[in-house]
């Protein structure tokens, strides 16, 4: 069988068979709560390989992503709210957009792009930085894109929570997109680009020395991985329809890193492996909180549980696991080998 | 007015140096940013808090509290940095940044959401007036207490073994080890010193604002962060240099900046940390001279 033999061919078709049976187990469930949490699951998905995109091939740690996802859920919300909602959500808001309700699709991939822009004039200076300085400058930025995200009341709403879009994410949008995301990461990964950048990760001074620009080619992944956040943050915005400053904050980067890095961060099949893992934890954890909460056997408000744990995994999985569940092959080939081995 | 405006950047100031010294001091030896260090403000307010009720007096409570800080600091190089340390530089800040939100949650589980009263002496807030500024005691108190520290460390880092063996550590860790300094001894007393330092601006700190809630570190991290980056992350010097500048200029917007873009000074602040990294990465003081991570 010849589609054996493409190792990218055949992730992909896994991913795609993985995708749907997730789909279909939630068609046959059919229950609203579960929808939910697996139309998360693939929106966390796309943010999560995104963060692979750039951070897997490139080994640096970027704290900016949530940064970047909630540049992509601001501005597709201020293209697709309902003209009648902008004058009672945003008061300030400038003439321009006051007319303006563009197909919540259509906004969420411009607000893509717009990330992107905004991705690619912020961060090409400080894609020279290795390192703690890399990660520090990162962190900086999630905080610049934080703080004026809170400051500038006229299209954001400030501090206060930033709602009325209307609910146009569903879950089959949700697997599209990240299906694409998914094939996208691959197809990069195994390109000549993120072969060069994967180099330079391992050993930058050899990459250099066989011609890897390296500024650009991670400029070129964290364009990338920033358009992929900004989708993310769109379907995630025309999913809940109302959020604020504080849904892309440390709280959230910390849910996103410790997915790529349970699941390891130089794989696309780690990264989704992490998405999944956490997300079943996660929803785990928050039902045993809720157990634990309305069963009056204690006083007190009971929360907080699900960060303590996930903590505590991420500290164990870096201590015994540095690289993750999946370190360094892909599904395919691992799959390959055991189908050889029979 | 030049004077108030004087004695408020140098009380500020005073504080920004004293968190920006105990994070450079890690960073120093190690390479690596504490992302766990604000917690130790965290620990300071919930220490003082849980002893509230207790009948010592405060400033048993408050050298409990710095006991506490110090522990905490070392219990994160174990917990945090030690296992990870060999590996990379990501597992690191990623185990602090866990260890840091595990702390914060901890509080949120097991104390409260909300907002707790930390009480102080009622002395601290007393406002005293000399030529012409009003200024409460604690401002002065900090801007003391934060010379001597200072002296104190400079004195310990120039005259103890100890300290030579931390600057010799800092300077070139494997031939400090090949020259038979013990490793983990070295790091260890940095990371005490680190927890003595932020306790003291710590309990200070929480003098200023009374109260402590599971969010509480956030803003002496960014602010130790800031100032190291400004001034030098590899040299003592520096951090303390850019604990006053950036007292400096967040006083001076304050001072000078209508309300509607004050909101953007951390803009600004964070821009400049940017800035920085991308022109002058050593910071403005350039500590000693090599850059291998141990």
């Amino acid at each position: 069988m010849k589609i054996f033999n493409n190792e990218n061919t055949f992730n992909i078709i896994f991913f795609l068979i993985l995708f749907v049976s997730i789909y279909l187990i939630n068609f046959f469930i059919g229950s609203a709560i579960f929808e939910r949490t697996i139309t998360n699951l693939f929106i966390y998905i796309i943010l999560v390989v995104g963060l692979q995109v750039f951070m897997g091939n490139s080994g640096i740690l970027s704290f900016a992503h949530i940064g970047f996802m909630s540049i992509g859920a601001y501005s597709s919300g201020l293209l697709s709210m309902p003209i009648k909602m902008k004058g009672f959500v945003l008061r300030d808001l400038y003439p321009i957009f006051e007319n303006v309700a563009l197909d919540p699709i259509l906004s969420i991939f411009i607000g893509g792009i717009f990330t992107a822009i905004i991705a690619a004039i912020l961060t090409l200076p400080l894609m020279r930085l290795n390192d703690a300085a890399a990660v520090i400058s990162s962190f900086a930025l999630l905080m610049v894109i934080h703080s004026i995200v809170v400051g500038w009341s006229a299209v954001t709403n400030g501090p206060r929570t930033f709602f009325g879009l209307t609910k146009a994410t569903t879950v089959e949008i949700a697997l599209i997109f990240s299906f694409l995301t998914v094939i996208f990461a691959l197809v990069y990964k195994n390109s000549k680009f993120g072969l060069l950048l994967r180099a330079s990760r391992d050993n930058d001074i050899a990459a250099e020395s066989i011609g890897a620009n390296i500024v650009y080619l991670r400029w070129f992944a964290i364009i990338a991985s920033a358009f992929l956040a900004g989708i993310a943050g769109g379907l995630w915005g025309h999913f809940i329809t109302s959020f604020s400053p504080k849904s892309f904050y440390l709280k959230e980067t910390f849910l996103v890193i410790s997915m790529i890095i349970i699941g390891g961060s130089f794989t696309v099949t780690g990264a989704i492996a992490g998405a999944l893992l956490v997300t079943i934890g996660y929803e785990f954890l928050r039902w045993i909180e809720k157990v634990i909460k309305f069963s009056d056997t204690i006083t007190f408000e009971f929360i907080g549980l699900t960060e303590i744990v996930l903590s505590i995994t991420i500290i164990i999985f870096l201590i015994t696991k540095p690289k993750g569940l999946f370190p360094f092959k892909e599904i395919g080939y691992i799959i390959k080998k055991i189908f050889k081995n029979n | 007015m030049f004077l108030q405006y004087v004695v408020d950047v140098l009380s500020l100031g005073s504080l920004y140096a004293l968190f920006a010294l105990g994070l450079v001091l890690v960073y120093g030896i190690l390479k690596l940013v504490n992302f766990a260090y604000g917690e130790l403000v965290l620990v300071i307010g919930y220490s003082i808090f849980l002893l509230k009720g207790s009948p010592f007096p405060w400033f048993f409570m408050a050298g409990t509290a710095i006991v506490m800080s110090i522990l905490f600091s070392i219990f994160t190089d174990y917990v945090a940095f030690r296992p990870v340390r060999e590996k990379s530089v990501t597992a690191v800040l990623i185990t602090s940044f866990a260890f840091a939100t595990l702390l914060q949650n901890a509080a949120l589980l097991f104390i409260s959401a909300k907002p707790k009263n930390v009480p102080m002496p009622s002395f601290l807030s007393d406002s005293v007036q000399f030529l012409g500024v009003i200024t409460p005691v604690r401002n002065l108190i900090s801007i003391f207490v934060t010379f001597f520290c200072l002296i104190v460390f400079y004195q310990f880092m120039k005259r103890s073994t100890l300290g030579l063996a931390m600057r010799a550590a800092a300077t070139n860790f494997n031939m400090t080890r090949m020259l038979g300094i013990p490793a983990n001894l070295v790091i260890t007393s940095a990371f005490a010193m680190s927890g003595l330092l932020a306790g003291i601006a710590g309990t200070l700190w929480m003098s200023k604002i009374a109260n402590v809630f599971p969010g509480v570190g956030l803003e002496p991290l960014l602010v130790a962060f800031i100032a190291t980056v400004i001034g030098g992350m590899r040299s003592v010097h520096g951090a303390v240099l850019g604990g006053f500048i950036l007292a400096f200029v967040d006083m001076s917007f304050n001072y000078l900046l209508p309300q509607d873009i004050l909101k953007f000074r951390d803009v600004f602040t964070f821009s400049i940390v940017i800035l920085i990294l991308l022109i002058r990465p050593q910071g403005l003081i350039k500590g000693p001279a090599t850059g291998i991570r141990a």
